[in-house]
């Protein structure tokens, strides 16, 4: 007989699922610049907005952004949070600091992680540079940035990020 | 020709963080059965059922309508699904009503539900992308930075939110179905709660419910019937609208969105609500963290932008004393089964208007506002519902 236990109420059974996924060509641009270190973005020809990155085509104008635009290595943090919240999967200690972050040149922000810098002290309007993993990890991937650090450089105005939180 | 619709009965499940008592079936059930009663209602009086929850992903099941149509008694008869993300609850409903506006069907019952506790919400919305960094941390880690840059913009003090989260679930202490009842909450205790997603505290977050929402929508026939029957009078449909966004574009405006605002103006146009602060009598709005009622109170245009906050530090959204109390029933922050949260928002105002809302009715409502937003603030729906015919 076994002992009295608890009834069993749940039960977790991992599945994994394979798939193949396909880019496509805008995209693609974006992941082989990541490769060789640099952010590739596009240009609307209509509204002159620089997508980083790219699906290829402008959502508001609903035109091919063709034009691609080489950007540099340091942006603004428009804004952020800390992140301090455990969830399955989680691969990060926590906390960590999760930006917005405004390329120069770019018209719109991505995600990514600030570093170098204590918690307390990040702040919006932060100027920061991207710090690439060692050349021989470098792969087709918002993973080849392996996080954002302050550049030293004054904040940027607010002004000049308002737009793009 | 766009007939008339109204709310004909409503019925909600206990939310609570495990309803272990019950599977999926067995908690829609429960939601459309007390629909069905409040209406005066049998499974045979129903034309057509629509249902809606969040993605797939949370719970694991994939086209869970399929297995719950017997349980809704809808074997046989059409029924259909609608995806939306949080605001689905919203579009759910709305998708239902425009059955009966059409002319299609007399009596539709609306379904909506979550079972967080088969699922984990924060997993699944932090699933790693193809090619990406894997930074995603749920629904707080998405919403946190945008709540920053809403009190950069309106200069408001950080107390703001706290207010929300406390008012909030004051309110819920009223509503036998909220899942929170926390009767000592204070702005010490949301103060003292851990800060996951800074700026944001852990009281100042939803809760992960499981419950379900279900309505009886009727056409004009179908409400003249029920009143008979039941003795409740309906609750009319003054106006509806759903409108929804890129999550991406350059210049979109996250703290105060283009398609919220259209949605509102869309929706206050057909009913006709120039004022909303002085039309509506409360309010049920989609506040998953606390910022968020400020945020909304300006593009739901009850205040100028960068004055929401005033709104809320002035006491004017609470039932205690509030010119236009908002979430009487405690709101998303006390009660989130993620696919119905929307579906309670609009079921809830059509309670106020109704007069059933007891301990938490506000007394003579005459006209109420529901909102839903979801996914990231991309999806909006809303509905006002009154006391007249329109």
């Amino acid at each position: 007989m076994a002992e009295a236990r608890e009834p069993v109420t749940t039960l977790d059974t991992p599945i994994r699922l394979e798939y193949l996924f396909s880019a496509g060509i805008a995209q693609s641009k974006n992941l082989r610049g990541l490769a060789e270190g640099r952010f590739v973005g596009q240009r609307c020809p209509v509204c002159s907005k620089v997508y980083v990155p790219s699906r290829g085509s402008c959502p508001v104008d609903g035109v091919p952004t063709d034009e691609e635009v080489a950007l540099g290595n340091t942006g603004t943090v428009t804004t952020f949070c800390v992140v301090n919240v455990p969830f399955a999967g989680q691969s990060i200690e926590i906390p960590y600091i999760v930006a917005q972050v405004l390329l120069d040149g770019a018209d719109i922000s991505f995600m990514g992680l600030i570093q170098e810098i204590p918690a307390d002290q990040v702040r919006m309007g932060l100027r920061v540079e991207a710090v690439w993993v060692e050349p021989d990890q470098l792969g087709p991937s918002m993973a080849s940035v392996k996080h954002f650090r302050p550049t030293g450089e004054p904040d940027a105005e607010y002004a000049s990020y308002k737009d793009y939180t | 020709m766009s007939e008339r619709v109204a709310v004909i009965g409503t019925g909600q499940t206990k939310h609570a963080a495990k309803r272990d008592d019950v599977s999926i079936a067995g908690l829609v059930r429960e939601a459309a059965l007390r629909a069905l009663e409040d209406a005066g209602l049998g499974w045979a009086d129903i034309d057509a059922v629509v249902i809606g929850k969040a993605p797939d992903m949370f719970e694991g099941v994939m086209m869970p309508e399929l297995y719950l149509a017997p349980a809704l008694g809808a074997v046989g008869k059409p029924i259909m699904r609608v995806h939306t993300a949080g605001s689905v609850g919203g579009s759910t409903a709305l998708v239902a009503a425009h059955l009966v506006t059409s002319g299609i069907h007399d009596r539709v019952l609306t379904v909506a539900f979550e079972k967080q506790s088969d699922s984990d919400a924060m997993w699944a919305l932090s699933v790693p992308q193809p090619f990406s960094a894997p930074l995603l941390a749920g629904a707080g880690g998405y919403f946190a930075p945008h709540i920053r840059a809403y009190m950069r913009r309106s200069g408001a003090p950080g107390h703001i939110g706290m207010q929300v989260a406390v008012k909030d679930r004051l309110q819920a202490l009223k509503n036998p179905y909220a899942h929170l009842h926390l009767p000592d909450i204070s702005i010490e205790m949301v103060e003292q709660s851990v800060m996951l997603w800074d700026p944001l505290h852990y009281l100042e977050a939803c809760p992960s419910s499981d419950g379900a929402a279900a309505m009886v929508l009727g056409s004009e026939q179908a409400a003249a019937a029920a009143q008979v029957d039941t003795g409740r009078r309906p609750a009319w449909v003054h106006g509806m609208a759903m409108r929804s966004e890129p999550t991406m574009f350059a210049g979109r405006d996250q703290i105060n969105p283009r398609a919220g605002r259209e949605c509102a103006a869309d929706v206050y146009r057909q009913a006709g609500v120039t004022d909303p602060r002085r039309d509506f009598d409360c309010a049920e709005v989609y506040v998953p963290f606390s910022w968020y009622e400020p945020m909304w109170l300006e593009n739901l245009g009850f205040c100028d932008e960068g004055d929401g906050w005033k709104l809320t530090d002035a006491g004017s959204t609470s039932m205690d004393g509030g010119d236009i109390p908002w979430n009487c029933s405690g709101g998303v922050l006390s009660s989130n089964p993620i696919g119905a949260s929307g579906m309670l928002r609009f079921l809830e105002a059509a309670m106020q208007v109704r007069g059933e809302a007891g301990e938490h009715q506000v007394d003579g409502t005459r006209r109420a506002l529901a909102q839903a937003y979801g996914g990231g603030s991309q999806f909006f729906a809303m509905w006002v519902v009154g006391t007249d015919k329109p």
